[in-house]
């Protein structure tokens, strides 16, 4: 059982949710990194970024319109 | 189909081409020289059309730009990507859109007019763009510092309504160009005013602009094309996509100058230029900076306030304010050269913006 990294990017502006992943993704020795944005943009960039960290995501979207993004090495 | 491409890694490469072929034909059509598209130069004109400045060769209610919010509001809402949000520190967004267009002002062009000079062979234009990479630079060692202005929150679905609806009224305003003001002999004037010569008297057929505008801005919405965020991302993150889309640009716009005859290389006598080297500079790197702390260059802030983003609207009507400010100061540009007080709207300006990045950091994420 690995531990959970929550990054909560919701309302922040470019760049910030990708650079908020990023530092998760390269402290996370493994586990899995969870993401929260509220925009297709933001959602898109944070899978873009972690597609070229060789990370695999997939994500779903809440009832508040929150996309909740999961990253998985 | 259309919708894959654009939201793909090659999206902002075809609004890049898009925006370099549509530029220099609007050019050809009427508009000033190397003005296709600037959301700076039609700022600056809507600002002075409504009355807030009275630099009398730059007037014009520019339906590009209404055509910018209102293609992006209606792809957003095709897309499900409207989505009204407010309260990222709305009142330095707002002074951060007076100061980029204050910069902006003393190069003559924002970030998309950059391109479109040097594409048009202005080599003014390269100042200009090495001012915009170290303003963009300063930004990028702020947000390695954690330089943040907060979250914005979810807000009134209606409050998204508002930028189109200004822009409807912008192009009610340019249809009916109401003259119910009187001056001192009692003679019509205002509340909307028209150049009658200089860039302000220049422009495209309205409906075409109009057409252009709605086009580019719904390509713009699709693919997040951003001219600001393409060297940030390309410096900070060695991703180059948004990057590409600038390259397409200067391609196609070329490509295009060159067929339509507009392409003229040297530094003296290019089209709403000036030649001082040192303040081409110095005015974008303060605008690249403001952008920068914005999260996007200027074009960028109109599709996110046709998304519904208050914060991105504040910025958008800061650039108008700022267009005032910059002309009734004497701060802007003009052919001729740097204004009388540009190192004091300069300074004042960096003076801000270095504060605002000074004092706005620590990580909001858990």
């Amino acid at each position: 059982m690995t531990d959970k990294i929550l990054v909560d990017a919701r309302g922040l502006s470019c760049p910030q949710p990708v650079l908020e992943t990023k530092a998760a993704l390269e402290s996370a020795r493994g586990n899995t990194v969870e993401v929260l944005v509220d925009t297709v943009t933001s959602r898109e960039n944070v899978l873009r970024l972690a597609s070229r960290m060789n990370w695999k995501g997939t994500w779903e979207e809440t009832q508040e319109g929150t996309f909740r993004i999961t990253l998985e090495k | 189909m259309i919708n894959r491409f654009l939201m793909s890694r090659f999206g902002p490469s075809l609004t890049g081409a898009v925006v370099g072929v549509l530029a220099p034909v609007l050019v050809f059509l009427g508009n000033p020289g190397n003005m296709g598209v600037c959301v700076a130069c039609f700022g600056r004109d809507i600002a002075g059309a409504l009355g807030m400045h009275r630099a009398a060769v730059v007037q014009y209610l520019r339906p590009e730009i209404a055509g910018f919010i209102l293609g992006s509001f209606v792809s957003a809402l095709i897309y499900r990507e409207y989505k009204p949000r407010a309260g990222s520190a709305p009142i330095i967004r707002f002074f951060l859109g007076v100061f980029a267009m204050v910069g902006a002002l003393i190069f003559l062009g924002c970030p998309w007019r950059a391109y479109l000079r040097l594409s048009g062979g202005d080599l003014n234009a390269l100042w200009g763009i090495a001012g915009l990479a170290a303003g963009v630079g300063i930004g990028i060692a702020f947000l390695w510092n954690g330089f943040n202005l907060g979250r914005s929150a979810p807000t009134a679905k209606a409050s998204g309504l508002v930028m189109p609806a200004f822009s409807v009224l912008l192009l009610v305003l340019l249809l009916l160009a109401p003259q119910f003001g009187r001056d001192a002999a009692g003679l019509p004037t205002g509340p909307i005013f028209f150049s009658k010569e200089g860039p302000g008297s220049m422009h495209a057929p309205a409906f075409i602009a109009l057409g252009a505008g709605l086009l580019i801005g719904w390509m713009a919405q699709r693919s997040r094309f951003c001219t600001v965020g393409a060297l940030r991302d390309l410096f900070m993150l060695k991703d180059p996509h948004l990057f590409y889309g600038i390259l397409a640009l200067l391609v196609a716009a070329i490509g295009t100058n060159v067929a339509l005859g507009q392409f003229k290389l040297g530094f003296a006598g290019q089209p709403v230029a000036h030649t001082n080297a040192l303040w081409n500079f110095l005015g974008m790197l303060l605008s690249g900076l403001a952008f920068t702390l914005a999260g996007g260059c200027p074009g960028r802030q109109l599709i996110m306030s046709g998304e519904g983003d208050n914060d991105a609207a504040l910025f958008v009507l800061g650039l108008i304010v700022g267009a005032a400010v910059a002309h009734n100061f004497s701060f802007a540009s003009s052919a001729k050269g740097p204004g009388p007080y540009a190192a004091v709207a300069f300074a004042v300006g960096m003076v801000f913006c270095l504060a605002v990045g000074f004092l706005n950091r620590g990580r909001v994420s858990a």
